[in-house]
């Protein structure tokens, strides 16, 4: 058994959803190549050999894979498949927009989304926003799998001492080109790993309100999230959004402020350890999840929070 | 301009699911059925398109059984002109629909095709990049707003950091995501149309495509369910027990 995992980095850095990644990867047994394409990369290159359970890093730095265009990277994860067993990436934006099209181009099915490693060839994956668990088994010679970060603890980013090799690329598909990205910029610590979780939702009103959720967020160290509806409402950007089609957490500490608690939302943050739910409506269906629950408006309960913790 | 946009037919988003007692899969009979949400964007935005002039022709495509004819017949009372109909029972994995497309993407020589991001039973979020690899085009997933222009698709997608836009010849495959619109209800004068309107049917096999699965589902079991948590009083209350009881502040 030979395992490939692609990974997610920024040219310089690792991103740590790859560290979870690796873990379901070193699960499955067998040796774990990572395939790190880029431009410039060499620093996350290094930075992948370095990781604990890692046995070896392809390096393709090439301007082709400069913006992570899934017609190139794709092209290139097939070229290098024939070697491995199980081909793995995380189930970020990254990884679904890549790993599909990797799939097909093998003729391969994919397992999207996996939370458990049952066997080489059997894995359970959430379906119907996390209502049901499916455990499937795959007759496929290769396995194209993408990987829930929260399912799988992350591996340990030092330790390692792999060795890096350099590949050539495998060209640039031409019918597509990267134009430009905005992207959201924090101090705060990054949603899918942070350890407390503030969100709000429609019931904040307005983008200014936000700033309620903010300074709680920001005394307790904590991430922001939101529902649909406060991401749709343009209260906050889209990359805030919690819930089965965006962000999946599992933080220590959930709070959730003035969202009701849609089965789409609770898709998003089920395996948090403790929820709590703040809001003025005692029927709201978030209370049915919530460890702790507070029936309060939440303009009273903001401000106060921020005076006392 | 001709496109082609891919529609499954899935249990409504409302509905709260319930897995069968012999854990082979979720209870479907007597559940609301509706378009896939994002189908529903996806044909929205077709149909802007061709408010807008831009696109002269709309083929509304969906593989399943019989039933899937009326998730057709929604798409076209919103406006799409014509449907197509891939007759099949039983479990369809992406990469056969995918296939199923290739073969129409052949056959119809669409400008581009639009598909939701994801279907919200399986969850896979999977057919429009397969379809991408198998007709050798590019994608723009995970739309949230479509220029066309000059033979070229222009989508911003919504990504983890925020947003990125890429730029795509057509022919090319793009699926949306939710803010991509808000899509419309149909009116009756167009539901009653949508009845007139043509909905050819083909087979697989008449595609030439084997949609065998791939995967085989062994088990579906219910999600471990959370402990019933208390209300408290007052903010005193809630930060004492974040910090006493539950230790994680
Ligand atoms: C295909 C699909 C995918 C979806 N994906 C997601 C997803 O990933 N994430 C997601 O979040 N949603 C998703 N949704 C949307 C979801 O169904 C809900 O519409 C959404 O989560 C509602 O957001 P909300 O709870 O903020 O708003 P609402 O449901 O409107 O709830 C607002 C809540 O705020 C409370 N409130 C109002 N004022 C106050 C106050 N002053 N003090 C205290 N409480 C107050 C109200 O009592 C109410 O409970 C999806 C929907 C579809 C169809
Ligand atoms: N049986 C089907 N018939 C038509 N379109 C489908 C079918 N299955 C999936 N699709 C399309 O592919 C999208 C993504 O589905 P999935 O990859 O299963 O998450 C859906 O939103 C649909 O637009």
């Amino acid at each position: 058994m030979a395992v490939l995992v692609l990974a997610e980095h920024d040219h310089a850095t690792v991103h740590p959803a790859t560290l979870h990644t690796i873990t379901a990867a070193a699960q499955l047994g067998g040796e774990v190549t990572v395939l790190l394409a880029g431009e410039n990369c060499g620093a996350a290159a290094t930075a992948a050999a370095k990781i604990t359970g890692v046995a070896k890093v392809l390096c393709a730095d090439n301007a082709a894979y400069g913006h992570h265009l899934a017609e190139n990277v794709a092209w290139l994860v097939k070229t290098l498949a024939g070697e491995y067993s199980h081909i793995l990436a995380p189930a970020t934006t990254f990884g679904k927009n890549i790993m599909p099209r990797a799939a097909a181009l093998l003729d391969m099915a994919q397992i999207s989304d996996i939370i458990a490693v049952e066997g080489p060839d059997t894995f359970r994956r959430p379906i119907y926003a996390g209502n049901a668990i499916a455990t499937v088994r795959s007759s496929d010679p290769i396995k194209v799998i993408t990987v829930r970060g929260t399912a799988f603890e992350a591996t340990a980013a030092e330790g390692g001492s792999a060795a890096v090799e350099t590949i050539e690329g495998a060209g640039d598909a031409g019918y597509s080109g990267f134009v430009g990205q905005e992207l959201s910029k924090s101090d705060r610590p990054e949603l899918t790993s942070a350890q407390v979780v503030v969100s709000g939702g429609r019931g904040l009103q307005s983008p200014e309100n936000f700033k309620l959720i903010e300074a709680v967020a920001d005394k307790l160290g904590a991430a922001v999230g939101a529902s649909r509806a406060a991401v749709d409402s343009g209260f906050v950007p889209n990359d805030f959004q919690v819930g089965q089609t965006g962000k999946i957490v599992a933080p220590d500490l959930y709070m959730a402020v003035g969202i009701s608690g849609a089965i789409q939302h609770l898709a998003g943050i089920k395996d948090s350890k403790v929820i709590v739910a703040i809001n003025k409506d005692e029927e709201a269906p978030i209370f049915q999840v919530a460890d702790y629950g507070l029936v309060a408006d939440l303009f009273e309960v903001l401000p106060e929070m921020t005076e006392k913790l | 301009m001709k496109i082609l946009v891919a529609v499954k037919r899935v249990i409504d988003f409302n509905v709260k699911v319930r897995v069968k007692a012999d854990q082979t899969g979720v209870e479907t009979t007597n559940v609301k059925m509706s378009m896939n949400p994002f189908d529903e964007i996806a044909v929205e935005e077709a149909v802007r398109l061709k408010e807008a002039g831009t696109v002269s022709e709309i083929v509304v495509v969906s593989a399943g059984g019989p039933q899937v004819q009326e998730t057709i017949r929604t798409a076209m009372a919103m406006g799409a002109d014509r449907g197509i109909h891939i007759n099949c029972e039983g479990e369809l994995e992406p990469l056969a629909v995918a296939k199923l497309l290739k073969a129409l993407m052949d056959r119809e020589s669409p400008d581009f095709v639009i598909m939701g991001k994801q279907a919200i039973d399986d969850d896979c979020n999977q057919t429009g990049q397969m379809l991408g690899a198998l007709a050798n085009r590019p994608q723009g997933t995970f739309a949230s707003k479509l220029v066309l222009s000059d033979g070229k698709a222009e989508v911003t997608r919504e990504i983890d950091g925020g947003l990125e836009t890429v730029s795509l010849d057509l022919p090319a495959v793009i699926s949306a995501d939710l803010r991509l619109n808000e899509p419309r209800y149909a009116s009756l004068p167009n539901i009653m149309k949508a009845k007139k309107k043509p909905i050819e049917q083909v087979t697989p096999e008449e595609l030439g495509v084997d949609v065998t699965p791939r995967l085989e589902t062994l088990k579906v079991e219910e999600p471990p369910v959370r402990a019933a948590g208390i209300i408290v009083a007052d903010v005193d209350e809630l930060l004492d027990k974040l910090q006493n009881e539950a230790k994680v502040i």
